[in-house]
């Protein structure tokens, strides 16, 4: 126990003479799972990129096992015994599991790959996670916690002392999550040093040993996890009091919604993608989808705003019976749609924030009436302030931006469109707690000002937080609806777990 | 419909016709398949025929140096643009559309006019065929293509190297985070490719005993709409070489059929090889979307 096997120092790094890292330390000891904490922009993904060989540090040093090493890519670090999972799973999509688990040290024979042999070794390594797949099919066949595990047992299979995990669990079901920890377990007990790092607090303290927490580049400390209270590593990431998110809640609780109508669906399904669901959601209303991963969540919201469209039921805007069979109509019926996926679904990213938060202006406008320079200049001023984005101007590159606040521009863009019912999907997925609570605050704005909003997350809590009534699906059905002080997480819970009696 | 269309001795003239196409093709499934494209496959052709016939004619060469001269050329420049679209992080389009004017002026600049070959060695090829039995035999462009066919399958299907190219074309940040070798594969690609251009060129100098700077002037179109009508994506990451060698024969097949009847004019075989390539597009995206419903 306790032997420290991979010891960085005082590494820094710098990109265009911006710091992302400054003097920062880690030490991982063999069978130990450590968390990295931090928020967004605090320089978690450039440590991990430093450690796997993808940047190279302007100063400081790496021991490994005692000895200095200089990974010089992904393939060194990996040769070396560090092996990574990254937050979007970066695997091939096109490529069978048993290639995606091992490309890049396929057994061979003459110069040509033994496909017998690919195949045990991809069931080897899936076993070990105690899963059993058919190692033929393509990875895009697959779910995504599958395509997670494929990538886990890809990094298992090279004989890796030290497993980093960025965001391993943003995508997983909270079955899947607990079924990750078994592994994580597991790995640690082989003797395996864990890097672990996520944004759920509680999944922190579920598993980790150790915690090292960053704030802006800077290494803040590193600390046992059973010492360390949730108020006090709040504070050491945020480095300020965190009381925004309680008083948040009260607030909730106190506003009394006029129901006014603005949407309702009446049996609004299609076969196959979701059962027949009735909704209303009234102006100044927040209303909830709840439900694990696969449960419908997101396709209800595509139906909604004419992306899937339904075969069944009818959905009636303000009282009348209005039928939208693209996003265009959609958005001429008020509605604005936040995707999840804002990576493929949501970004230009060649494009920069002003560029990016005009999109859905523009398009409503065609293509020959130019938004004149002055109002989009104006427009993103306005927003940048408005929803506190940080961005060096409104002409950054938005790939350049952390994930909150390309969130943030993501929401901007809408509400520049002034909406009646915007669809949130996801709005907080993988972004810090800080970026968490501003969001939050602004949704709550939002209904304030008479808007109807339409919240998706899988995280309970911050739909208990945010909601005042929540819709919650299971197995792409309606099962049930709770509102005021019913909305707490264990009846959500219990509302997704008993609905079979 | 037409007599004597299906006889063995058309299946190999089907082979031996279009093996410049084919041998192409083969290995532009490879650079296709790797998310890129190569535009200078058709110039690359041409330079190569001029150049051999040059080198034979009027330099006394023999021929299998010249080949080997032309080959070793085309390798290179392949492999010059692959540095360039790898090094400085360029589109393969724009890269291999100045490679394509690139070679095609070196072509002019060895000599304006065609050039005729007489040559022993190129009448022993000529005549060279093995028997199939009929009156089938198997002419040794068509016994290149064949090799270097199955070579291309072995190279695609069962190595390494053609799993790091379906992964650098399925996502190539990806592949970089996977440790597959981004750079050596991009250059060894187009390096390939620049090797079958002047391969498919030689080939083209038996087929036609002469050399010709304008040559092969919208080749890559037809090796491109060859490779794209089998099944492979033109984003990358999916497609075979048996489908590629499906869509040369296709290609091949209606080209023939035109030869075969007279009344039909050349343009009939673009308007065929157009319609085809649009059904072919629709089919795919069809399937590809079944597939993913199914899911």
């Amino acid at each position: 126990m306790s032997i420290p096997v991979l010891r960085a120092q005082n590494i820094s790094k710098a990109f265009q003479g911006v710091k992302a890292l400054d003097g920062v330390e880690l030490t991982l000891r063999t069978g130990e799972i450590h968390a990295l904490m931090g928020e967004n922009g605090a320089g978690k993904s450039t440590l991990i990129k430093v450690l796997t060989g993808v940047y190279t540090p302007d100063s400081g040093g790496i021991e490994f096992d005692g000895v200095a090493i200089a990974p010089g890519s992904t393939r060194e670090a990996e040769a070396a015994g560090i092996s990574t999972v990254y937050q979007e799973v970066n695997l091939i999509p096109t490529l069978s599991i048993a290639d995606n688990i091992l490309l890049g040290r396929q057994p061979r024979r003459f110069g040509c790959l033994r496909k017998g042999e690919m195949k045990r070794r991809a069931e080897a390594a899936l076993a070990r996670l105690g899963l059993k797949l058919d190692v033929g099919q393509p990875l895009n066949s697959c779910s995504m916690a599958v395509q997670q595990m494929v990538a886990i047992a890809r990094a298992l299979d090279i004989q890796a002392k030290v497993l980093i995990l960025d965001e391993p669990t943003s995508s997983l079901d909270e079955r899947e999550v607990e079924f990750l920890f078994g592994i994580m377990r597991k790995l640690r007990k082989d003797g395996m040093a864990i890097l672990f790092v996520t944004h759920f607090l509680d999944q922190v303290y579920a598993v980790s040993d150790r915690i090292t927490v960053l704030r802006n580049g800077k290494f803040v400390g590193d600390y046992q996890a059973a010492e360390l209270p949730r108020l006090k590593l709040i504070g050491a990431m945020l480095g300020r009091n965190f009381e925004e998110m309680e008083h948040l809640r009260e607030e909730t609780a106190h506003a009394a919604p006029s129901r006014k109508v603005f949407l309702e669906t009446h049996k609004l399904g299609r076969r196959g993608i979701i059962n027949p669901i009735d909704l209303n959601i009234a102006a100044g209303e927040v209303v909830g989808l709840a439900g694990l991963l696969g449960s419908g969540r997101t396709e209800t919201a595509k139906m909604l705003f004419g992306i899937d469209l339904p075969d069944q039921g009818e959905i009636q805007i303000e009282g009348e019976k209005v039928s939208i069979k693209s996003a265009r109509q959609a958005v001429q019926h008020g509605l604005a749609f936040c995707s999840e996926d804002r990576k493929s679904e949501g970004l230009i990213p060649h494009l920069s924030v002003r560029e990016n938060l005009i999109l859905a202006m523009q398009a409503s406008r065609g293509p020959l009436r130019l938004l004149p320079r002055k109002e989009q200049d104006a427009l993103a001023a306005h927003y940048i302030r408005a929803l506190n984005i940080k961005t060096p101007n409104a002409e950054a590159q938005i790939s350049n931006l952390s994930g909150g606040n390309q969130q943030k521009v993501m929401l901007a863009r809408w509400l520049a469109m002034q909406p009646k019912l915007i669809i949130l999907d996801e709005p907080t997925r993988g972004i810090d707690v800080g970026a968490k609570a501003e969001i939050e605050k602004l949704v709550h704005s939002l209904k304030s000002q008479g808007m109807a909003v339409l919240f998706i997350s899988s995280d309970m809590e911050e739909i208990v937080r945010t909601c005042q009534r929540v819709v919650v699906l299971r197995d792409r059905k309606k099962v049930g609806e709770l509102s005021g002080e019913d909305i707490q997480v264990n009846r959500i819970m219990n509302v997704i777990a008993h609905h079979d009696e | 419909m037409y007599e004597g269309f299906f006889s063995g001795r058309v299946i190999t003239n089907l082979f031996a016709d279009n093996a410049a196409l084919g041998i192409a093709a083969v290995v532009m499934t490879l650079v296709i398949l790797s998310g890129g494209i190569d535009l200078s496959v058709g110039s690359m052709l041409g330079f190569t025929t001029i150049l051999i016939a040059v080198l034979v004619q009027q330099k006394g060469m023999h021929p299998l140096s010249a080949i080997a001269i032309a080959l070793g050329i085309g390798t290179v420049f392949g492999a010059f643009m692959g540095f360039l679209i790898h090094r400085y992080d360029l589109p393969p389009f724009l890269v291999t559309l100045g490679g394509m004017f690139l070679a095609r002026g070196m072509a002019f600049v060895i000599s304006k006019e065609s050039l005729g070959i007489e040559n022993a060695f190129y009448n022993h090829m000529a005549d060279f065929g093995i028997p199939l039995g009929g009156k089938a035999a198997l002419s040794a462009t068509a016994l290149i293509y064949l090799l270097l066919f199955a070579l291309g399958i072995v190279v695609t299907h069962f190595t390494p190297f053609g799993r790091n190219i379906y992964a650098l074309g399925g996502s190539e940040p990806s592949a970089r985070l996977m440790g597959v070798p981004i750079g050596s594969t991009k250059i060894a690609v187009y390096a390939l490719s620049g090797f079958g251009a002047a391969l498919a060129g030689a080939v083209s100098t038996f087929y036609t005993t002469s050399g010709n700077p304008t040559t092969g002037g919208g080749f890559e179109l037809d090796v491109i709409a060859s490779v794209v009508i089998g099944g492979t994506l033109l984003t990358g990451g999916v497609g075979t070489q048996l489908g590629t060698l499906a869509g040369v024969l296709i290609f091949g097949t209606i080209h023939s059929a035109l030869d075969f009847d007279g009344r039909l004019n050349s343009y009939w075989l673009r308007i065929a090889i157009g319609g085809l390539l649009l059904i072919f597009i629709l089919f795919q995206r069809f399937l590809t979307r079944t597939s993913a419903l199914t899911r």
